[in-house]
């Protein structure tokens, strides 16, 4: 699939208003970066830890800084972007806590996405007796990069101890919008997330 | 991979004088002055198709190429200038000079001194990176050139790059920062002023004026390079290349030369010491000493880089203490601070300060991506 035409980042730009300042972390090749900034009129920076994405990135023409999102972000000062965008990387993350609020101190909102480990086929998998293996969930258990992985209920919950405030949720299947039953129907969440 | 057999080729360096007084930062006035410089690919008819490459330390203007009369005597930075290579001569019309208080041709502490008719020597006033710049400046006007495509450096040569972004934004269109700093820490400064005292307190230095004696002070100035090159190589490197390997095989119970890098260090002092100035060694020292943009902000950068309206490549290199990547990151968080446009890579290579010379693959891959960004 064209990156550009991943139900999450057409949800994300219908996020962003023009002149609208974005992080993108863990921005891979600039490909969400780029469709913000020329179909929406954004600006920002994309931060990246892999080689072969940063060049892939300087390519596509897009500002992008070498670094380990695991690290935090401490070159970033407070709510210095509209939108920092954490697009299908929490769930490879160790300290999973620690970047949202990092988030949430250097962006006056977050976007998060993630794979919904609720999905039915990841529960079909599961009573079978296997990790689940699915379009969004791609890797066998023994090299997936995936550590931190949590159904939309469990994300929910997560916000509400955290007192994070989900200002919008979006929810998908093969790219199609999700509306009822979404822990269970739906394989991709994306979240507008501020501080409570 | 870099072709090694190809490149600039034959090169001549040329030479321009400026009579124009140009009054350096310290207050001091040079009447006149020359650079020496040279040029790979063609200047386009716009003149906007022009790389500034500014050299550290000890550099000069011979980037690429070789002599005719000399072919051995291959440029410092050859492996990215030439055709098809990350600065790529077709595209660019590649520009590299001596800074003024060099040994290579421009007006520095050996030429002669109008005033008196002698050399220099420790009259020459001191030059700081915004000196280099304006001199700089002034070759770009004598070249045509109104605003460079890119200015280029590394270690000292990229702060020249930062300090053009700052001081004429209007002449600069992109500027890559490689393995430098935002001003040196007080252990680099000591560095230097060891290598400073090694080169003031031999006997030979006569108070800079040893040209009148006709004698150099060697010993200093193989110290100063020695204690130098330590800091341009990385443990790691060092330990894989020499570890603690004898040259004889086994200990002498002497001071002679035992450890192959105790070799390696007195070859590389001799050979430096050969063909170095050490009144140019000390003016390099202490324009690096002396480099802050921040100083006239409160040691606020972000403030300081904000007149930039260049766009930036900041690389780093991981083996890098002598300007390690954490340095390089304060120019980058000043730049984000400031939402100028920047790029940053921090490239894991095992030379140490001295990567930034080197052929690595991801290092040149980026920047010849980045200047493919570059219209001519």
């Amino acid at each position: 699939m064209n990156t550009r035409d991943r139900p999450d980042f057409q949800v994300i730009a219908s996020w962003v208003q023009p002149g609208e300042r974005v992080l993108d972390l863990g921005c891979g090749d600039g490909a969400l970066l780029k469709l913000l900034i020329e179909a929406r009129g954004a600006r920002g920076y994309g931060i990246e830890i892999d080689d072969a994405n940063v060049l892939a990135a300087v390519k596509n023409g897009m500002n992008v800084i070498q670094s380990d999102l695991e690290a935090g972000l401490s070159g970033f000062e407070d709510a210095s972007f509209d939108h920092v965008v954490l697009s299908q990387t929490l769930q490879a993350m160790r300290h999973t806590e620690a970047i949202v609020y990092e988030m949430l101190r250097v962006g006056r909102e977050a976007v998060v996405s993630f794979p919904n480990f609720g999905y039915w086929k990841h529960r079909m998998d599961i009573l079978q007796g296997h990790m689940p293996v699915s379009e969004g969930l791609p890797y066998q258990w023994y090299d997936t990069p995936n550590i931190h992985l949590c159904t939309i209920d469990d994300f929910d919950a997560f916000c509400a101890k955290r007192n994070i405030a989900v200002k919008e949720r979006r929810v998908f299947d093969e790219g199609r919008l999700i509306t009822e039953e979404q822990n269970f129907l739906g394989s991709l969440a994306v979240y507008r997330i501020t501080r409570g | 991979m870099t072709d090694m057999t190809a490149g600039v080729g034959i090169v001549a360096a040329q030479r321009a004088h400026f009579d124009q007084p140009l009054t350096l930062r310290s207050g001091a006035v040079l009447p006149a002055f020359d650079l020496t410089y040279e040029t790979y690919g063609t200047l386009n008819a716009a003149g906007s198709n022009a790389i500034l490459v500014c050299h550290a330390l000890s550099g000069h203007h011979h980037v690429a190429g070789r002599y005719a009369e000399d072919p051995d005597n291959v440029g410092w930075w050859d492996n990215i200038v030439g055709p098809g290579r990350p600065l790529d001569t077709e595209r660019f019309f590649v520009v590299g000079v001596n800074n003024l208080g060099g040994f290579h041709g421009s007006t520095g502490p050996a030429s002669n001194n109008p005033a008196t008719g002698k050399p220099w020597g420790a009259d020459f006033p001191v030059v700081t990176v915004d000196d280099w710049v304006q001199a700089q400046a002034r070759l770009a006007d004598h070249l045509g050139i109104g605003t460079w495509a890119a200015v280029i450096g590394g270690s000292l040569g990229g702060m020249q790059a930062l300090q053009w972004a700052v001081n004429l934004p209007s002449r600069v269109r992109h500027a890559l920062v490689i393995a430098a700093a935002p001003k040196l820490t007080a252990q680099n400064i000591a560095f230097n002023d060891v290598a400073r005292q090694a080169i003031i307190t031999d006997p030979d230095f006569h108070g800079g004026h040893y040209y009148e004696h006709g004698v150099r002070p060697l010993r200093g100035l193989r110290l100063a390079r020695m204690l130098g090159h330590i800091t341009y190589l990385s443990d790691d490197q060092m330990a894989e290349k020499f570890g603690r390997v004898l040259r004889s095989g086994a200990f002498s119970f002497g001071y002679g030369v035992e450890f192959e890098i105790e070799s390696y260090l007195r070859y590389q002092g001799d050979k430096f010491a050969g063909v170095f100035d050490a009144n140019t060694y000390l003016l390099m020292t202490k324009a690096l000493d002396y480099f802050d943009p921040a100083h006239h902000f409160d040691g606020d950068l972000a403030r300081a880089l904000a007149p930039a309206t260049a766009k930036f490549l900041v690389v780093s290199f991981t083996t890098d203490w002598r300007f390690a990547p954490s340095r390089s990151r304060e120019i980058v968080n000043a730049l984000l601070k400031n939402e100028q446009d920047v790029c940053y890579a921090e490239i894991d290579c095992n030379y140490g300060h001295d990567s930034f010379l080197m052929v690595d693959p991801q290092y040149h891959a980026l920047v010849r991506a980045y200047l493919d960004r570059v219209s001519p």
